[in-house]
């Protein structure tokens, strides 16, 4: 990639995207891809804080056996509302939404991406759809759990699940529509000489991404749009007592959904790739392998959707095959992490912030991988499924994983979006306490799992109290872990040092461009003429 | 408060330490590669930490060999995982012959069971030790699921349709019976126990309960007071099917398909009869749908079930009211 640096002028008299005009109309009309981004990190930031102010209240609540601190009725909102707000308002949107908006134009070179209008329009229709959503919440809240499962949602629940329910189904729109920009854009607009496996591997994973966004979504919109006509209309889709066949919701939901997992976790992937590789300036190990394991995971995780449903009474041939294809799925991402490692051997490591970050991932994401397997063996998933288990499983998968590298991420590519750098000891140290409140929550809860304690439950056996405890009280270590950075971040905008271009000594074309880039990201096209990651070739300046 | 912890669930089924074992091997997995990994990312961070900026690390791009190591062996892992996880499914799912069958009604939020011999229970199952039971399980509302961690079995109980699961408890106690399927405000209050009796204490048990006969001797008066008699008579005259010994038999459909008598079958013929019409009859049945609780079904289902025994009439005697035994099942095929 070309090494060409554009002259440094300091940050308050050059123009870039963030000062180029001030006024809230400018922000709300913008087209600029970085523009978008930051407005995707404000609302999804927002909708985190949300879905993490229901999880405390989750986790005050299960400190005692009894229900005494809520109605069963509110805590059954409670933990819905957290699913339904983390994972379609927070973890969907978060990598692809805001690094992908801000980072994919920048790494290949380009303006902006295919579709700017487009772009806007999608961050729009997430927020049509977030506000509906919130409005249920307000309204009085939903009460079905995030999966929405029949005849539960379409008939028996007073909760507002045609309110919430339309509200998702608007917000898979701002999910097809991003994928389908990405994929034009990675197509079409790549800067001269950026052959496909010239491309770093955060676009390989957001191709990848991008793919499910578009296949996946519109199953579940149609899944919603059923579901919402049968609870208005009584239409006997998915109500056996109007004719209708539960299981068939429950295909429909995972169809999409499993595949949603990895909307959420390879782009994670993508961000680790870049870290990892920055920080102990190596290539990535076996790039072909990675990227190619990015596509695999796309496509095979369109294959397990039935591993969600071992005990819903599918036939036992269909879970042999479901079990078989979810065992396939999980050899790419054991490549990734294999890779990962061989990419340290013989590196030059610096532990900065981005770095610990990456670490952690690694570490949650493997135990959250492996655990899987417990899942897969269709044996054991009999005892686990629906357990505390599959709760711990996830939260390793989604927060241990997607919320790490996103946060990673964040900081490595703070200084890019804002100019500044953030205090490197707090990073640090944000770090180490979300890593480690992160096992202290979701670990006791494999043990629970398999003690059989089961999820979704407001009340439960005494005898599982010591566990639960345990993980209340890590919950509230990692509460503080995501509340410093918020502090420090929002801080850094005001009063951190100004940001070089490059302050990790990066290679890539999002480093080659001031911090913050101007709004046209290049003033010249760049022209790349070597491979992504070549930092041991020779020196990139920190500049 | 903090009287009992404990880390382990108690395995009281020859399945609960099957999956046990298969449990160990993945967390003796688990433990191997997160091990594996951590160290070697502990080691390669300490190794090759940066010593000066300028260094330059020796550009190594991947290999093939390597690559090819950590794709197979997995690829073996899993497949090892794959075949025992599926042979342990095997034999989740496959009653054996001789298991007593016990019928299960689920309703938020509670669960409502039947023995044979006419006993009914409400969030509590007695059981003998060592005795095989399978279960048939209805929902009359939303999906839940029939949970006892100690026998390591789960299986949802579906409105619509019948599901089953079954277990054969070896060790004597009161277990944890749980809904895991999120079913509404008071999920958390469906819950029940199970209790696992030497079969002598059983024995006492059973012969303080019921006292309306067996639960084929309460399906035959159901099947009496909705006058399905009339029709499904004995002597073949009817204007429906004689029922006596054709439970677990192949009737054939004047489709020309064949279908094996079970407990599904005969729950659809009574809700909706004309789906599945036997052969050289007319689909004159009308339906009971609303004429007819879970329960109810499941007792004529038992009704008809004994009704392939010998010794047993359309007429069945009544007062046929011993405890179960295995002949009370029949042969069931």
């Amino acid at each position: 990639m070309s090494t060409r640096t554009a002259p440094i002028v300091p940050v308050e008299t050059r123009e870039h995207y963030l000062n180029v005009d001030y006024g809230v109309k400018s922000w709300l009309l913008t087209t600029d891809h970085k523009r978008i981004a930051i407005l995707y990190l404000a609302s999804i930031t927002l909708f985190f804080f949300v879905g993490g102010f229901f999880a405390v209240l989750i986790r005050l609540e299960l400190l005692t056996p009894q229900g005494d601190l809520f109605q069963a009725e509110t805590y059954n909102k409670l933990f819905t509302m957290h699913g339904v707000m983390m994972i379609f308002f927070f973890l969907i949107p978060s990598v692809p939404a805001v690094l992908g908006n801000f980072l994919v134009p920048m790494m290949i070179g380009a303006r902006d991406l295919a579709f700017p209008r487009i772009n806007l329009l999608s961050w729009y229709v997430y927020m049509i759809g977030a506000t509906l959503t919130f409005a249920a919440v307000v309204a009085g809240g939903v009460d079905t759990g995030w999966t929405f499962y029949t005849p539960y949602s379409s008939t028996y629940s007073n909760g507002n699940v045609i309110l919430a329910g339309v509200g998702i189904f608007i917000t898979g729109f701002s999910s097809i529509l991003t994928g389908l920009n990405f994929i034009v854009t990675i197509h079409k607009m790549r800067a001269p000489g950026l052959t496909w496996f010239r491309l770093p591997l955060f676009i390989w994973a957001h191709y990848a991404t991008s793919i499910i966004m578009i296949l996946g979504t519109p199953v579940i919109a149609i899944t919603l749009v059923l579901l919402v006509l049968e609870r208005g209309f009584h239409i006997g889709i998915f109500d056996p007592a109007l004719g209708g066949d539960p299981v068939l919701f429950q295909h429909l939901f995972w169809f999409y959904s499993h595949p949603a997992v990895y909307i959420m976790i390879l782009p994670g992937m993508g961000v680790i790739s870049e870290l990892i590789s920055c920080f102990s300036r190596k290539y990535v190990f076996g790039y072909h392998f990675v990227a190619f394991s990015s596509l695999a995971i796309a496509v095979i995780s369109f294959l397990v959707w039935g591993h969600h449903m071992f005990v819903s009474s599918q036939s036992v041939y269909a879970g042999m095959i479901f079990s078989i294809l979810s065992f396939l799925v999980a050899v790419p991402s054991a490549i990734k992490v294999f890779n990962w490692t061989a990419t340290l051997y013989k590196g030059s490591i610096s532990y900065q912030a981005p770095m610990l970050y990456a670490f952690g991932f690694i570490g949650l994401f493997t135990i959250g991988g492996l655990t899987g397997m417990f899942l897969a063996a269709i044996g054991l998933d009999v005892h686990v499924h629906d357990t505390y288990f599959i709760v711990a499983h996830f939260h390793y998968i989604m927060v241990g994983g997607a919320v790490m590298a996103y946060l990673g991420g964040i900081h490595f590519w703070w200084p890019k979006m804002t100019g500044r750098m953030y205090p490197e000891g707090w990073a640090r140290f944000s770090a180490l306490v979300v890593f480690i409140g992160f096992h202290l929550t979701f670990f006791p809860q494999f043990i629970l799992g398999y003690l059989g304690m089961p999820r979704r439950y407001h009340a439960y056996p005494e005898e599982f109290q010591v566990l639960n405890v345990m993980s209340s009280a890590g919950a509230s270590i990692l509460g503080v872990g995501y509340l410093i950075p918020m502090i420090y971040l929002i801080w850094s905008l005001k009063y951190g040092p100004i940001a070089s271009a490059n302050p990790w000594g990066a290679t890539g074309l999002e480093w080659q461009t001031p911090s913050p880039p101007p709004t046209v990201n290049f003033t010249e096209t760049p022209i790349v003429t070597e491979e992504p990651y070549h930092y041991s070739i020779r020196e990139i300046k920190v500049v | 408060m903090f009287s009992s912890f404990p880390l382990f669930p108690e395995a009281a089924s020859k399945v609960a330490r099957q999956v046990d074992h298969l449990y160990f091997f993945l967390i003796a997995v688990t433990v191997f590669f997160s091990l594996l990994i951590g160290c070697l990312v502990i080691f390669f961070a300490i190794k090759y930490r940066r010593r000066s900026e300028v260094e330059l690390p020796e550009p190594i791009t991947g290999s093939i060999k390597l690559e090819t190591l950590w794709t197979a062996v997995p690829l073996v892992l899993v497949m090892v995982m794959f075949v025992w996880g599926a042979s342990v499914y095997f034999t989740i799912s496959r009653p054996p012959d001789d298991a007593m069958q016990i019928y299960v009604v689920g309703k938020q939020w509670m669960w409502k069971l039947q023995h044979p011999g006419g006993q009914r229970e409400i969030n509590e199952l007695h059981l003998a030790l060592n005795r095989a039971v399978k279960l048939t399980m209805a929902s009359e509302d939303v999906i839940h699921s029939f949970y006892v961690p100690a026998f390591r079995v789960k299986a949802d109980v579906v409105p619509g349709r019948y599901t089953s699961t079954w277990f054969k408890p070896d060790k004597v106690g009161t277990y944890h019976l749980f809904c895991a399927e999120y079913c509404g405000t008071k999920h958390s209050g469906m819950i029940g126990q199970v209790i696992v009796m030497e079969p002598a204490q059983y024995q006492i048990w059973l012969s303080g309960g019921s006292s309306e006969g067996p639960l084929s001797a309460r399906g035959e008066k159901l099947f009496q007071s909705l006058a399905c008699n009339t029709c499904h008579r004995a002597d073949g005259k009817g204007r429906g099917p004689v029922l006596a010994g054709i439970f677990g038999k192949p009737v054939s459909l004047q489709t020309g398909q064949k279908v094996i008598v079970d407990e599904a079958y005969i729950r659809e013929s009574i809700l909706n009869p004309t789906a599945k019409v036997v052969e050289g009859y007319q689909p004159v049945m009308p339906t009971f749908q609303g004429l007819i609780s879970e329960e109810g079904l499941m007792q004529i289902i038992a009704y008809i079930q004994s009704l392939g025994l010998p010794g047993a009439t359309i007429n069945a005697q009544p007062g046929d009211s011993q405890p179960v035994t295995s002949e009370r099942q029949g042969p069931r095929k």
